[in-house]
């Protein structure tokens, strides 16, 4: 069996008994069974879902990862003394933590709607609803291990973490809102297109309200997102634009990580 | 034997080794001396791979560290401090590691014997005192036999007991022919074990040899009151003991590397 294999193993093992990817796996489920009851059912409850995950997976995640790796820094210490190298063991750990808080996440928000009888009415809408979660996961799992390499200090890399959310999931829309209105008589879809591709947030958010066919509520822009996302491609393209933010602040942090000195 | 080379570390603008040069003898007990921030846990954790270094190389056994760490198969570990996983228990860690390295052969357990500790690790590392960390920190060192031991503060923390069991089990793995690297703030701990001494002072080897020599030269009886001398002597820029000064503009016989 592989390093990474058999990391993996025993950190799902320690994992699952660590209270803050259970408890961050029963507010979700909370919150959503919450939505069903007091929204009246699946399609209304589904749009506050999508704003609620939109918001919520990345805090938690990016909390969850920064405060893990800060506390673990002198366990990872001692497994680097031992003949592991560190690109298995990054990946083993960051797997390690990736995966739990991608299936809390399933469990938070597909178990209740399951039991709502969401999935046979409304199954390809939260399919969509999952990957747009899961993926923000792996991404914002991504900037919580590069934040938390690169920032030695426990409360400012916490800080950093937190400052990383506000920008991202509440002043970034408000500066694209704000340049929109500038802008108010320019051609801005494609501009739009590239400033929603450089926030995560935003392709998820998009992701998510095609699939809930609420493009109407975002008046011309919306029609213009529900043209490119609306389809096959876009799915794809907004697919591959989340795994990219997985993939090159993962990749960045695993550079930290290997230059790290512990 | 591990032989360090030109080693620099600098962390920002400080600079914490500066072009160390040492060859650690084998089979024999080396403790690594020096005030605080000496950079006597860096250099160990130069050898170790914990640490990159700015300029330089460590080599083992005639060949240079690498990032991949199969080296560190011969190297047995106690970091200064036992943070394990709070959920975590002993046999699991024990059984995670032993998985990590690929280990199958029986392990060393005499330090669990010695330290009682079989019952406790089966409890999370949570619940578990700082002292009872600290033992199943050190039966983690000598656990798997390795020819070369990195013990970083071992005694610290440790009960009377546990700590005179350990410094058995360390004269017992040089007896066996086995390298141990030590560092301690408890001189009499040190005194008790070490073969050689290496003196380190602002990142740089300011003594380096054997535990009589060191006494000889600073015409002390005990370990502590050379090395006393030694800190006076390097604050003062002699690099001499106390009582044994070289008179003013000679070359201080305490700069020996070799």
């Amino acid at each position: 069996m592989s390093t990474v294999a058999k990391l993996l193993g025993h950190q799902l093992r320690d994992l699952s008994r660590s209270r803050s990817v259970a408890g961050y796996a029963i507010f979700l489920g909370l919150a959503t069974a919450g939505l069903l009851h007091f929204g009246g059912g699946v399609v209304r409850a589904l749009p506050s879902l999508a704003t609620l995950v939109v918001l919520i997976v990345p805090l938690f995640c990016l909390l969850i990862t920064t405060s893990f790796v800060y506390h673990n820094g002198d366990f990872i210490e001692l497994l680097l003394s031992h003949p592991v190298g560190r690109r298995p063991l990054f990946v083993g750990i960051y797997l390690g933590l990736a995966l739990p808080l991608v299936a809390a996440f399933l469990a938070g928000i597909v178990v209740p709607l399951s039991v709502a009888g969401g999935l046979v009415s409304h199954g390809s809408e939260i399919a969509l609803l999952a990957l747009a979660g899961a993926l923000l996961t792996t991404v914002f799992t991504s900037i919580g291990f590069l934040v938390a390499l690169r920032v030695g200090d426990a409360a400012r890399g916490m800080g950093v973490a937190l400052l990383l959310w506000l920008v991202l999931a509440v002043l970034y829309d408000g500066a694209v809102l704000l340049a929109a209105y500038q802008w108010a008589a320019y051609p801005l879809e494609k501009p739009m297109l590239v400033l929603m591709a450089l926030n995560p947030v935003d392709v998820a958010r998009v992701l998510v309200i095609m699939a809930l066919d609420a493009s109407a509520m975002m008046g011309y822009t919306g029609a213009v997102f529900q043209d490119f996302f609306g389809g096959g491609v876009g799915v794809s393209l907004a697919v591959a634009c989340l795994t990219l933010w997985s993939a090159v602040p993962g990749a960045i942090a695993l550079r930290t990580f290997r230059r790290k000195d512990f | 034997m591990i032989a360090v080379r030109g080693l620099t570390k600098r962390f920002g603008p400080r600079t914490v080794l500066d072009e160390v040069e040492l060859d650690f003898a084998p089979a024999a007990v080396t403790a690594l001396l020096g005030p605080n921030g000496a950079g006597k846990t860096t250099l160990l954790k130069s050898v170790l791979g914990l640490v990159r270094p700015t300029d330089g190389s460590v080599w083992l056994d005639g060949e240079p560290i690498d990032e991949r760490g199969h080296y560190r198969h011969r190297l047995g570990y106690m970091p200064q401090l036992p943070n394990f996983p709070p959920h975590m228990t002993g046999r699991e860690l024990t059984g995670m590691l032993d998985d990590l390295r690929g280990f199958e052969d029986r392990p060393d357990e005499e330090l669990l014997d010695a330290f009682d500790l079989h019952q406790d690790l089966d409890k999370p590392f949570r619940i578990l005192s700082g002292g009872t960390r600290q033992k199943v920190n050190a039966a983690l060192a000598f656990r798997y036999r390795t020819p070369i031991l990195i013990l970083d503060e071992p005694t610290a923390g440790l009960d009377p007991v546990a700590s005179l069991a350990l410094k058995d089990k360390v004269r017992e793995s040089r007896a066996e022919g086995r390298t141990v690297l030590v560092t301690s703030h408890n001189l009499g701990d040190l005194e008790a074990i070490a073969d050689a001494v290496v003196f380190l002072h602002e990142g740089r080897v300011r003594f380096n040899g054997s535990l009589d020599e060191l006494l000889e030269a600073t015409d002390r009886a005990t370990l502590e009151g050379a090395i006393a001398g030694l800190m006076r002597g390097s604050e003062k820029g002699t690099g001499l003991g106390e009582g044994t000064s070289s008179t003013p503009g000679a070359r201080p016989r305490m700069e020996i590397v070799r």
